[in-house]
């Protein structure tokens, strides 16, 4: 198995997520991980999905993608023409001992502080999976209370825009004579 | 409203429920099977006025979609269905997968409750578009009466084009009932629907290259053909090459029964010739089939030496199950006719293919296990005579439509088909209980042609209410039940799989209900009969009546069983012609 990266547009109608959740689930693919939100088109959504699968299945995640009328184009994002971030939320442990290492290990990180409390901090931090990951393992020896991670989002490298689109209507046939 | 309903195409005000039915005017429908209730009951009103939409009241939701489906599959047109919210949109859920399975245009309009009470669970509130989604092309919710013309005009299309399928369109109360304006759209903006239907000149090109290297092709047609209309595009791809053809269930009629290069229907019930010339060959060429599971049998061991030329209106279907050497998105039609035109061309330079051998090995094969079956020793009647007695006393330009199980399997084998879409089943789904609705919808859009209705004990006892319909309605289908009192195609694996331990497969239906007095009741003719002397005359009969629908108690014995098989999962080299009787083939012929 092997982790792709798929940018998908779709349509902003209501629904469309779940569609979208449902044919990974029938189909038997698993995501890994998946984040939606608007674009520079208000009509379009972007979703990035990374989907764990070998390489034929990922041909049919893709073509079945494709089927769903709302989904207009699917980009597969590859790792070195692509920069991908995450955002993690986390809060650690801090009392008067440890909170300067702690602070420390943030600024290491460029992370950010974003709450306070007498016992612990809550610390914002992007960057890729690997960077979120050793970031935490930093952090654990503090002591993790809570914390939450959005779903990867990812751009390809370069000027070239995906969301570049051609929109031709299709005409309709006329209705019957003396309708 | 019958004034607005032939009215001028300019904008004009009406109700949501008069913009619905002049939307399904202007895309083209002429009849809609349905039922009403509470939520679509707005729409009934304006609906029974419409001079151009002729609604007919079914007796069951299931077996409004069945008759949508049955009326796209004889006509190619799209069938439309209607129903309320909450338990008769989901009456209509196993038609719509069934229209999935099968790649059937089919438009399903229901109501829905008011948008103010949508997730509120109220009285027959369902979500029938999350439940459907898995199962329709596309659906969408309208709340917006504004977006009815154009969401009706987005669901013909896109039932209609590309891979066909169902789609839903559910209406929610409010929107029927609010006012609005009407105009029919000359274009529709649909960015991630763009089905692809000119094949790639290229693909071709390599296409008719391996046919010409091959030594043993096979024509693998699948319904496809039957639904891009390609059937004769195919028999002149067939004859100018000479190529062996197989059709699947899906596509029998696409390639005449009595033509010499037919095979016949391949896979687990298949015969034996057109399961043995796919295992054996050298390149499949596959025209809008889908490598389905009771065609190929045990996947690994299918036609081990066949390179694969694979062509499809749906990318989705190439390499999903076998993998493709030449892979062609396109219309099949165009396909056809696009390989035809690189096939004459090499023709013109000299260029052939040299099958002599194969098609000789495989006329040695269909000439030495042709379909057949055994006459019940106690005089009984055969189930097969009776199909082969009907084929032939109702001939090619029929319509049969069957159920699901043995009868079909006969009636697929023994009919003798040589035109296209006059043979309509439940492919893909298996649906018991296809026949009657379905037979109902193919004689609503066939009104000249007889249509069939082969069925058996088991599905018959599924949707006969429809008999009602079809009497009140005016709509004279035949139905043939095959009647062996049982569940019989379950009751045939228990006899081979299962020790003939006969668990709930006997329905007794030869006792209890006596068909013929139920279709009396029903306002239909009833006839029976349970000795091959009597079978010409019942079915010449049953052909004199046009004026009712005529239901015929075909007793059959119990015990006749569908051969040839090839039992679940196994190699499709394991297939068995009768009981425990494997054919035997020189390998040193091809």
């Amino acid at each position: 198995m092997s982790k792709h990266t798929l940018s998908v547009l779709v349509e902003n109608k209501p629904g469309v997520l779940a569609r979208i959740a449902g044919l990974f689930s029938r189909r038997g693919f698993n995501i890994d991980s998946l984040a939606v939100g608007p674009t520079e088109h208000p009509e379009v959504s972007r979703m990035t999905i990374v989907v764990n699968v070998e390489e034929l299945p990922l041909e049919q995640v893709t073509k079945q993608l494709n089927k769903l009328v709302e989904v207009i184009k699917i980009v597969e994002l590859e790792g070195p023409g692509s920069v991908t971030r995450e955002l993690l939320l986390v809060k650690v442990k801090a009392d008067a001992d440890t909170r300067g290492q702690v602070l420390e290990t943030v600024q290491l990180f460029r992370a950010k502080v974003v709450d306070v409390a007498t016992d612990a901090v809550t610390v914002e931090v992007t960057g890729s999976a690997e960077k979120l990951e050793a970031f935490l393992r930093v952090l654990e020896p503090f002591g993790v209370r809570e914390l939450v991670q959005s779903g990867m989002v990812a751009i390809g490298r370069g000027g070239r825009s995906i969301t570049d689109r051609t929109l031709r209507p299709v005409p309709v046939p006329a209705p019957p004579a003396a309708v | 409203m019958s004034e607005q309903a032939t009215g001028s195409p300019a904008t004009e005000a009406v109700t949501g429920a008069q913009s619905l039915i002049r939307a399904l005017e202007c895309a083209g429908a002429e009849n809609v099977f349905g039922i009403p209730g509470g939520a679509i009951l707005p729409a009934y009103d304006p609906l029974y006025d419409s001079t151009r939409l002729r609604h007919i009241l079914v007796r069951h939701e299931q077996g409004a979609g069945h008759a949508a489906q049955g009326y796209a599959a004889a006509t190619g047109k799209v069938g439309v269905c209607m129903a309320t919210s909450g338990p008769g949109a989901t009456n209509l859920v196993t038609p719509i997968a069934d229209a999935y399975m099968d790649s059937v245009p089919l438009v399903a309009v229901t109501g829905q409750v008011a948008s103010s009470a949508i997730g509120t669970d109220a009285f027959q509130e369902a979500d029938i578009r999350g439940i459907t989604m898995p199962i329709t092309k596309h659906n969408f919710l309208v709340t917006d009466p504004a977006e009815i013309p154009r969401i009706i005009a987005e669901a013909f299309h896109i039932a209609s084009t590309g891979r066909p399928g169902p789609v839903l369109v559910d209406v929610s109360k409010d929107a029927l009932q609010a006012q609005t304006t009407f105009a029919w759209p000359t274009e529709i903006n649909l960015p991630g629907y763009r089905p692809v239907t000119r094949p790639h000149a290229k693909q071709v090109r390599e296409a008719a290259k391996l046919i010409l290297e091959a030594r043993r092709p096979v024509l693998y047609v699948g319904g496809g053909v039957i639904r891009a209309g390609a059937a004769k595009e195919l028999r002149v791809l067939a004859e100018m090459t000479g190529m062996p053809v197989v059709t699947t269930l899906m596509a029998r009629g696409a390639f005449p029964d009595s033509h010499p290069q037919h095979l016949g229907m391949p896979g687990m019930h298949g015969t034996v010739a057109a399961v043995a010339g796919l295992q054996r060959s050298d390149l499949i060429i596959s025209l809008g089939a889908r490598f389905d599971d009771r065609v190929t049998g045990n996947l690994d061991s299918f036609a081990p030496h066949a390179k694969v030329v694979h062509a499809d209106i749906d990318p989705a279907e190439i390499g999903k199950n076998r993998h493709a050497d030449v892979p062609i998105v396109g219309d099949c039609r165009e396909v056809i006719a696009d390989l035809v035109v690189a096939l004459q061309a090499e023709a013109d330079a000299g260029n052939q293919g040299d099958f002599e051998a194969w098609v000789e090995f495989l006329s040695g094969v269909k000439a030495k296990y042709p379909l057949g079956y055994d006459t019940p020793a106690d005089g009984s009647l055969a189930p097969q005579y009776v199909l082969e007695r009907l084929g032939k006393i109702a001939g090619p330009d029929s319509i049969y439509v069957a159920g699901v199980g043995q009868h079909q399997m006969w009636a697929t084998h023994f009919i003798g088909y040589e035109n296209p879409n006059t043979w309509i089943n439940s492919g893909g789904l298996g649906t018991m209980g296809f026949s009657v609705p379905a037979a109902m919808g193919a004689k609503v859009g066939r009104p000249d042609t007889t249509v069939w209705s082969i069925d058996g004990d088991g599905c018959f006892q599924m949707t006969n209410q429809e008999l009602a319909t079809c009497a009140l309605e005016g709509i004279p289908i035949k139905v043939a039940i095959i009647n062996n009192e049982s569940l019989g195609m379950v009751r045939q694996w228990q006899t081979l799989f299962y020790n003939q331990r006969y668990s709930n497969t006997d329905l007794q239906s030869k006792r209890i209900p006596d068909f013929v007095k139920l279709a009396e009741a029903y306002g239909c003719v009833g006839l029976a009969c349970d000795s091959p002397a009597d079978v010409d005359a019942t079915i010449t009969k049953a052909m004199e009546i046009d004026d009712v629908p005529v239901v015929v108690d075909f007793r059959v014995h119990r015990d006749a069983m569908v051969w040839p098989m090839v039992a679940a999962g196994t190699s499709n080299d394991d297939i068995k012609f009768a009981r425990d009787m494997a054919p035997v083939f020189d390998e040193d012929d091809i």
